[in-house]
């Protein structure tokens, strides 16, 4: 065998590694109820925000704590605790994707990057925004 | 129904063109096609020809697309909905153009355009290669024409139209069911470009992007040319100056957005892993690796499979990177991708379109590439350039998949994503690349094509000690100890430190050592030198970023039971307040809007070194959404020194619009002089009554009061308020005063019956004006950016000398 050949193969044997530890870190999709199953470990949880419920941001007191609630599509509702700022458009948010520990029947997100708002505004227009506009009159 | 004032010729002028475009490079393209394979000379001639004029018809056509664009945006015709959804009457000219580009199809747009110049210098200057390299390109200026077709075929969507009206889009929207629609007032402006991208990097980003991303086709059409007329080598020496320059510009194009998104995008830094950044990075490295096995092939006959391999892969990457960003796939993961809008099958298409024949024809034509059976030295230089490139796509392959876990999720039941802590997750892996292609980088210059001897490692020897000097005083001194991830990663940091000034060090003593300072031939070694030097940057940067606005106020830190084991990046100021921030004090100043109609709100922090040496001010702001929405982004500040930024991005703020109406009322009191008027944390006396104060410049017409109050608190603290009422038009009108201490808002309401005054008093929790922000300092930033500008100037300096070295030898033969 060639030593090119050689090298490839421990190059590419290198890399599955890499990508199979990548893969062992990845956190898996859940919904409210089965991120409950799994307390202490990384979920990935789609909801939207459940506004009946409060909201606590106070930056006066502390800027690094913000919790709300949130309620997936089948209809489970889970508070949240970001410690971080609050995100400026997350009422506007019609989707959320968050990424943190269940603790309890609590989310604590502990990364910046676990909260990712799904909203059509931030570089594009909203369509509902334009069709509002025009419907008003 | 007949509508009023509208403007359809534009619209229709320009719809012609834009499906006159799709015609004619198909035209062009059979042409040159039925040229390539056609054996008699006067036919070839013929189709050239044939496949000339239309390629100059398609360039017209889309020239006219982009004049009649720029025409219905500059002149305001607001029934178009691409001036509606993207200008405004406001806009500056200079953004008159970024609003093109601000949406998916004017990106298309933008893409066909370069598609067209450098079609035009490749019939200028392709020489016979010109039909089987334009084939490839307008067969491309096809397909992206096709993106800006905006026509229905079975019920299937082809391409987003830019001239469609926008009562044909919002169909369902009542005010078009009136003829005279364009005279209400929503008509009379557009939704205006996006508040984040008013920004000058907006004006040049996308576009040298997008001539990088047009550019990779060159070097991957050249590839198809050569396994098409199974002319395998001819090519990758003429190739070359445009592998070099699609390189150099793409790579241009993605530090530019690093760039802005470190200035203004509050990204905190200029690299976040966001799945748009990936998705540009990835087709630039097997591009830089298919660059380096294309000089191999040049120099020796070896590698010349590989160069095949990654040129057509560089150009799939790309194809995929556009359906990645623009298909919606990346809704949940990307901050920055384009929303669907429901071209995912074309876009898809778009792929295999190129994907399926490129490597049909590359798999069937493998045998028949010529290769070296002798394997490479050890010793030489080509065999460490082709491990290079493995390395450099095999990193780009983890990046790619790590970025298609939303495609891999489309056909798996249990969904992913990466973990929570993104950036490392990449970093970890990364690291380590770095540290490979550094060494790499520094070592492979000094080897001799085909075998090395001796004397050739013994000049390696001032350049290897002088770095291991040098990055060992860094090590020691640099006070690196970022030891978030343990000691493993930190060991990793400072090996690739090591391995960036190895770089920095080799390369440029090769210059003199090896090429005998003839700088024009050194173009390779300036790009290696900005590549380590990017590195340096990037680990200094990164692994000493410092959080300057640790929350250390102490305020209520009993609040958030977890505040131990996280992070607290956010302070909070109060106005007038000087607070502590670790090595600073730090004053909020006050908030103000510069310039009324301006959509920013600037926030005056003042900066105070506590030994007293330094003072600066940051001026962090809001950028208020032009679409018409109460959304707010944060714009930051940055101050500079020669050695670091200090970086600054508001968070929070008691602004009026973040903390919606308050409804809180006034509590009247009629008082005359000397009376005391009572509020739940003391009570205030009236002192006395002006009549138009000095202090506000009122005229003699006027009429103004002032009161005059002494406030004073339950602690026994004094503070004086002095409101004004005054009467202009006919109106009252009020100049509030606050008691920011007391949370206490005085108003001069009036002039009650008799001798008395009204005063109101307003008591509320969240009238302490403040901010809450976050203070970064990135040490070494400008390593980064000069790194990156020197490994442009590389880069040009080698499209120039080979330029120069493909011009001789055409002569020699």
């Amino acid at each position: 065998m060639k030593k090119v050949q050689i090298i490839i193969l421990a190059a590419i044997a290198i890399s599955v590694a890499a990508l199979i530890s990548f893969m062992g870190n990845l956190s898996t999709y859940q919904t409210i109820a089965s991120a409950r199953q799994k307390p202490g470990k990384t979920v990935t949880i789609i909801a939207h925000m459940d506004k009946q419920q409060p909201m606590e941001y106070d930056p006066v007191k502390n800027p690094n704590y913000f919790s709300f609630y949130i309620k997936d599509t089948l209809g489970a509702t889970a508070k949240v605790v970001y410690h971080f700022e609050k995100p400026y458009d997350l009422e506007k948010a019609d989707q959320i994707t968050l990424k943190g520990k269940m603790n309890g029947d609590v989310l604590e997100i502990s990364e910046r990057t676990g909260i990712q708002l799904k909203c059509p505004s931030k570089y594009k227009d909203d369509p509902n925004m334009a069709k509002k506009e025009l419907t008003q009159n | 129904m007949e509508y009023i004032g509208e403007h359809l010729l534009p619209g229709k002028i320009g719809h012609f063109f834009a499906v006159l475009s799709l015609a004619s490079s198909l035209v062009a393209c059979l042409s040159y096609f039925k040229a390539t394979n056609t054996k008699d000379p006067l036919e070839e001639k013929s189709w050239k020809k044939m496949a000339r004029w239309a390629f100059g018809i398609d360039v017209l056509s889309v020239f006219s697309v982009l004049v009649t664009i720029i025409y219905i945006i500059g002149n305001r015709l607001f029934e178009y909905n691409f001036a509606w959804e993207h200008s405004s009457r406001a806009l500056p000219l200079n953004y008159l153009l970024a609003c093109i580009w601000e949406a998916q199809e004017g990106s298309f747009l933008l893409w066909t355009i370069w598609l067209c110049v450098l079609g035009g210098i490749l019939i200028k200057k392709a020489g016979k290669w010109e039909a089987p390299v334009m084939t490839v390109m307008t067969f491309a200026l096809f397909c992206v024409a096709s993106m800006i077709l905006g026509i229905y075929v079975f019920g299937h969507n082809i391409g987003i139209n830019p001239f469609i009206l926008l009562r044909e889009k919002m169909t369902g929207a009542p005010i078009f069911q009136r003829g005279d629609y364009l005279s209400f007032p929503q008509m009379q402006d557009g939704q205006g470009l996006a508040a984040l991208l008013q920004n000058y990097w907006m004006t040049i980003h996308p576009p040298i992007l997008f001539l990088g991303f047009a550019s990779t086709i060159v070097p991957f059409a050249y590839a198809i040319a050569g396994l098409w007329t199974k002319q395998y080598s001819g090519w990758t020496k003429v190739a070359l100056p445009w592998t070099l320059f699609s390189a150099c510009v793409l790579g241009t194009g993605i530090m530019m957005g690093a760039a802005w998104a470190y200035e203004s995008l509050s990204f905190a830094g200029y690299w976040a892993w966001d799945p748009v950044e990936n998705a540009s990075l990835v087709p630039w490295l097997v591009m830089v690796a298919g660059l380096h096995t294309q000089v191999v092939y040049n120099a020796t006959g070896h590698s010349l499979r590989a160069t095949y391999f990654f040129m057509i892969t560089q150009f799939i990457l790309i194809l995929y990177s556009t359906f990645l960003t623009r298909s919606g796939v990346l809704g949940d993961t990307s901050v920055h991708a384009f929303v669907d809008s429901g071209m995912n099958v074309q876009l898809a298409l778009f792929v295999f379109v190129f994907l399926i024949p490129a490597y049909w024809l590359y798999i069937s034509r493998y045998k028949q590439i010529p290769f070296i059976a002798k394997e490479e030295q050890t010793s030489s230089r080509e065999f460490w350039m082709f491990i290079g490139s493995l390395v450099l796509f095999l990193s780009a392959m983890f990046i790619i998949i790590s970025t298609s876990l939303p495609v891999i999720n489309l056909f798996r039941k249990e969904k992913v994503s990466t973990s929570d802590d993104q950036a490392f997750s990449y970093n970890r892996v990364e690291i380590f690349i770095a540290i490979l292609l550094g060494l790499f980088t520094a070592v492979t210059q000094f080897l001799r094509y085909k075998q090395t001897s001796g004397e050739y490692f013994k000049k390696l020897v001032l350049p290897t000690a002088v770095a291991l000097v040098l990055s060992v005083l860094v090590s020691v001194f640099g006070g690196i100890n970022y030891d978030k991830y343990g000691a493993g990663f930190m060991v990793a940091i400072h090996l690739a430190m090591f391995a960036g000034i190895y770089t920095v060090v080799a390369n440029a003593t090769y210059i003199y050592s090896g090429m005998r300072g003839k700088l024009k031939a050194a173009g390779a070694s300036v790009a290696h030198v900005g590549f380590g030097l990017m590195l340096v940057g990037i680990l200094f940067s990164s692994a000493k970023k410092e959080v300057l606005s640790y929350n250390t106020t102490g305020i209520m830190l009993n609040f958030d039971p977890e505040a131990k084991q996280n992070p607290m990046e956010n302070i909070t100021l109060l106005k007038g307040i000087r607070t502590d921030m670790g090595k600073y004090w730090a004053t909020y100043i006050d908030g103000d809007s510069v310039d009324p109609r301006s959509k920013a709100e600037f926030f005056h922090v003042r900066m105070e070194k506590k030994d007293g040496t330094l003072n600066f001010d940051l001026y962090p702001s809001w950028l208020k959404s032009t679409k018409g929405q109460a959304q707010i982004s944060a714009n930051p500040d940055k101050y500079h020194f020669w050695n670091k930024d200090i970086f600054s991005y508001i968070t929070a703020s008691d602004n009026p619009s973040q903390r919606g109406e308050d409804t809180v009322q006034f509590k009247s009191n009629p008082v005359t002089i000397h009376d005391t008027v009572y509020y739940s944390k003391g009570y205030m006396v009236l002192d006395s009554v002006v009549f138009n104060p000095a202090k506000y410049h009122f005229g003699r017409g006027d009429t103004a009061f002032m009161a005059h109050l002494t406030v004073v608190s339950r602690d026994s603290m004094r503070y004086t308020a002095s409101p004004v009422y005054y009467v202009k038009n006919n109106a009252s009108e009020f100049i509030n005063d606050t008691v920011f201490a007391q949370n206490l808002a005085v108003r001069f309401m009036g002039i009650a019956d008799g001798h008395k005054v009204n005063i109101g008093i307003k008591e509320s929790s969240t009238m302490t004006p403040f901010v809450a922000l976050k203070v970064y300092e990135f040490p070494q930033i400008n390593i980064l950016w000069i790194g990156t500008i020197l490994m442009i100037i590389g880069f040009i300096m080698s499209i120039i000398w080979r330029r120069r070295q493909t011009r001789l030898s055409r002569v020699e033969i």
